[in-house]
């Protein structure tokens, strides 16, 4: 049970968010969520997306490097101390987080987090033992 | 068909020794009466036409370098009469005013039979399609391609460089079995095919020949795998004629000079003493057969080493290595010598395409050391701190091959700057610096 999301190297250059945001507008792929880590000469855009396949191909035609990566999703309750708890029962295990960023969807009352960890199927069981509920890229489509 | 020019390419040894000593005595007249600087360079030597009956007195003459070259630029070189000329061809200019090569039509005729030989010592027939995707224009490596594959009767496709979507369009629609570019634009077509799902099973290409720039066997293996083709290495210089002055055959171990026509030999580049076969040392040529633009022993300032030892292809002109670096090329950085060869084999060892540039500065009176490298996708991780690790991966090898360490920098694919197909590898600043103040 694993939320695939998908990673593309950029230049750290004006225009170039524009351009990979443009190219994924024209293929009629909608973004879910997106993360960007940057440094002095190089960003890495994270995206759930609605249509993986899509979005990497039309990507990888513009020369870019696309990389598939399986992270973990999770939904907490749109209230003060979900997250932390959430993090919690993570350290608690002793799972070391890599990255993690949040979205939300239109109509329900609650945020979700995407958790990159080194070892999603430990992080998943601490916290589905702790009464959260993970979501799935099948999941995606319906929020 | 194994050789464009059999009698030449398998002449018995005596013979061609024979066949360059007329050639040579010749020559040297030609020059001492037609060019004025090499005349001068003789009579301070006290040498004369006189004194050179063959081969073996050929140590006698003085060398010429490229300041040579600039210094009589444009005319100053040439033998004959401007109305006998009918093409220059001119160097790229990089690292210094231009040099200007002159060509009568048996020059222009002598130099692409060169490159016909190279074609058919790779497997191609006049059957071929040749693709030439080498730059058009006072750059040799598209004129002498293109005029080879005439020669030998080719459908020719001259398609100069760049334009990377119509070199495959072209390629695919019109079945091109023979590729001829740089290395390095080589590569890069295979990366840019691959991303366009045209694997090394689907595209028509059988061979290609490729030079006018260093690449490593590493780079061999891999412009091979990606484009499932064998890859030649060619050899040559403007000043000497072009591409063909020396070419690979099927063996794939070194590349022959064409000695019915050059002279090759290897000297000790501090003190010019001529070294025997199998010394590693400085390349210089002679031309024994080019009427307008004759050059006498010019050091090409390419490292290598020359071996007579007998090829199974049945030719017996002498081969020589792939050049290991150029003296011009080579970058003293922080008292070390590196020479971008090495660069480009660590990062093929380590999983990395060769595309990366090399940037040197100097601040606060000390050498900065930078390699930027292009990514690819096996290569990518997703985390910061998995591209830091890489990074210093990277450096660790670079370390333990070049004894300093570089600072690498990973970078987005194609973001390093291309210039007529030729990669960017090496911005020195600190030349720049010291240049700009000669000049103020």
């Amino acid at each position: 049970m694993a939320l695939n999301q998908i990673s593309v190297l950029v230049d750290n250059s004006q225009g170039i968010l524009a351009g990979v945001t443009n190219e994924l507008a024209n293929a009629g792929v909608n973004l879910r969520a997106l993360s960007i880590a940057d440094t002095e000469r190089f960003g890495i855009l994270r995206m759930i997306v609605s249509d993986n396949k899509l979005a990497t191909s039309v990507l990888r035609a513009k020369g870019l490097v696309v990389k598939e990566t399986e992270v973990i999703g999770v939904k907490i309750g749109d209230q003060p101390g979900k997250l932390a708890e959430a993090l919690t029962v993570l350290n608690l295990a002793g799972i070391n987080l890599e990255y993690l960023y949040a979205f939300c969807a239109r109509t329900q009352k609650h945020a979700y987090m995407v958790i990159r960890v080194a070892d999603n199927d430990a992080a998943e069981k601490a916290l589905t033992a702790a009464g959260f509920h993970m979501i799935e890229d099948t999941d995606i489509a319906k929020l | 068909m194994k050789y464009f020019q059999e009698k030449a390419e398998t002449m018995p040894l005596e013979e061609l020794k024979k066949l360059q000593d007329e050639k040579l005595v010749k020559q040297v007249k030609h020059v001492y009466e037609n060019v004025a600087c090499y005349r001068e360079k003789m009579d301070a030597a006290g040498v004369k036409p006189e004194d050179i009956h063959g081969t073996a007195d050929l140590h006698k003459l003085p060398f010429l370098t490229k300041d040579d070259l600039r210094d009589n630029y444009p005319w100053g070189m040439l033998a004959v009469s401007k109305a006998d000329c009918v093409r220059i061809q001119s160097t790229s200019g990089t690292t210094g005013r231009r040099v200007v090569a002159f060509y009568t039509q048996k020059d222009v005729d002598m130099w692409e039979e060169c490159c016909a030989r190279a074609l058919v010592a790779a497997g191609a027939t006049n059957e071929d399609v040749c693709q030439v995707a080498y730059g058009y224009g006072l750059f040799t490596g598209g004129p002498g391609l293109n005029g080879g594959s005439h020669k030998l009767g080719c459908l020719t496709l001259p398609m100069s460089s760049g334009n990377t979507d119509r070199q495959i369009q072209f390629m695919q629609d019109l079945g091109a079995t023979v590729l001829c570019c740089t290395p390095s634009y080589a590569a890069y077509l295979g990366e840019s095919m691959l991303e366009r799902g045209i694997g090394p099973d689907d595209n028509p290409l059988k061979m290609g020949i490729f030079g006018a720039e260093p690449w490593t066997e590493e780079m061999r293996q891999g412009i091979e795998k990606i484009l499932g083709i064998k890859a030649y290495d060619i050899y040559g210089l403007t000043e000497i004629s072009g591409p063909g002055v020396a070419f690979e055959c099927a063996e794939q171990k070194g590349m022959h000079v064409n000695e019915d026509h050059f002279i090759a030999e290897i000297i000790n580049p501090d003190t010019g003493e001529v070294l025997p076969d199998g010394s590693t040392g400085e390349l210089v040529f002679t031309s024994l057969d080019k009427e307008a633009f004759p050059l006498l022993r010019y050091r090409t300032r390419d490292i290598c080493i020359l071996s007579r030892k007998k090829c199974s292809c049945g030719r017996t002109f002498i081969r020589m290595t792939k050049p290991m670096g150029r003296s011009d090329d080579m970058l003293i950085i922080r008292g070390v010598n590196v020479f971008p060869s090495q660069i480009e084999t660590v990062l093929l060892k380590e999983g990395y395409a060769p595309n990366y540039q090399i940037v040197v500065d100097r601040v606060n009176n000390s050498d900065t050391f930078d390699i930027l490298v292009e990514m690819n996708e096996e290569m990518f991780a997703d985390t910061v701190s998995g591209m830091t690790k890489k990074e210093k991966e990277l450096a660790g090898a670079m370390k333990s091959m070049l004894g300093i360490n570089p600072a690498i920098h990973l970078v987005a694919p194609h973001s390093i700057q291309r210039s007529e197909g030729k990669a960017v590898r090496v911005v020195d600043k600190r030349k720049l610096l010291s240049d700009s103040q000669w000049k103020g």
